[in-house]
């Protein structure tokens, strides 16, 4: 598999290239210190497979993936276990190295890799069944809860929870904003922050880098307002 | 913190290749000093939000040098920079000034 190192710390990078020379299944193919000179790179090539530093100035690892329309399989690598839970959010993302990394532990990670590799080939069957549908059931107090899709105009991650907020009520629900992202109809929906979906149709006003929706005023990660931009009627 | 400064994760990750090991231990001595010095701006101008993303970037030399109980203390500090209080940053100094001391000497 080829792969590429992005990471802002040198001492980093030449471990993981260590790391990847004594596995027989990697092979290096670039390294970059940050994300933008990666994301030019994976303009006009591929990789099979990035380590990925999630702290890095300007540009994070999370924002890096959202800017990837078909991103290769990732393997993080991070000082901080903490993001671990929103690592879980995004498909690509095979595993998850804590710094320093061990051999064993790489190899295990690609090891990983490889599997995913050869599962990926399967067909998507599933992807457009439910995104038709006018309704959205949520599961608050073990009682399945009707919501008009319609009536949605932001979706707010809280943790483990997130806030679907419609003009008559909002539901706090377990549930992640990849899942209910997959549920709703791609052409009126859009995530727009890493922690916030809204419904494009909602919107009042855009200013600089937040969006006026309903009451709310709503951040737009750098890396998601070109396809926000995109979806505009602009005069 | 007793722990000294070791070369036991390099060691063990180079398996005995030499230059590997020379070649890491040029980039920690060009690198700790520079993530030291943005910390201590940092810590001076007040931002301690960035001097807690300095003391994360920090956290992985610390770790290579197998200073595990000092990973532990750089965690602790990094949290509670970012909650607005800086209340370690003697210890941390020490800290630092013990790695740079170990690698000018290595």
């Amino acid at each position: 598999m080829k792969c590429l190192i992005i990471d802002d710390e040198a001492t980093a990078r030449l471990i993981i290239q260590q790391l990847i020379e004594n596995n027989k299944h990697v092979e290096m193919e670039q390294e970059f210190p940050n994300a933008m000179q990666a994301i030019k790179f994976l303009n006009q090539n591929s990789a099979d497979l990035i380590f990925l530093d999630i702290h890095m100035p300007d540009f994070t690892g999370f924002d890096f993936i959202q800017t990837l329309k078909n991103p290769p399989n990732v393997i993080l690598t991070t000082s901080d276990k903490s993001f671990a839970i929103e690592a879980f959010e995004y498909d690509c993302i095979v595993d998850y190295l804590v710094k320093p990394i061990t051999q064993e532990r790489f190899d295990k990670a690609v090891q990983k890799a490889l599997s995913s590799k050869a599962s990926s080939s399967k067909p998507e069957v599933e992807s457009d069944l439910n995104k038709t549908d006018n309704d959205l059931y949520v599961n608050i107090d073990r009682r399945l809860i009707k919501i008009d899709i319609s009536s949605i105009y932001l979706i707010e991650a809280k943790g483990d929870y997130i806030t679907i907020k419609t003009f008559g009520k909002n539901y706090t629900v377990h549930s992640t904003l990849k899942k209910i992202e997959e549920k709703l109809p791609q052409d009126i929906f859009l995530k727009i922050h890493r922690s916030f979906i809204i419904n494009t149709k909602k919107i009042i006003d855009i200013e600089d880098n937040s969006v006026l929706i309903e009451k709310d005023v709503i951040p737009v990660s750098r890396s998601n307002r070109p396809e926000l931009m995109k979806r505009l009627n602009l005069l | 913190m007793d722990e000294q400064p070791n070369l036991s994760y390099i060691h063990q990750l180079s398996g005995g290749d030499k230059a590997f090991e020379a070649r890491l231990m040029e980039v920690v001595k060009r690198e700790l000093p520079e993530e030291s010095q943005t910390w201590r701006d940092n810590i001076s101008s007040g931002n301690l939000d960035d001097a807690a993303s300095s003391v994360h970037k920090l956290k992985h030399k610390i770790s290579i040098l197998g200073l595990e109980e000092s990973y532990r203390f750089a965690e602790t500090y990094e949290d509670e920079l970012r909650e607005g209080f800086n209340i370690r940053q003697e210890e941390f100094e020490k800290l630092l000034q013990l790695m740079l001391s170990f690698v000018k000497r290595t």
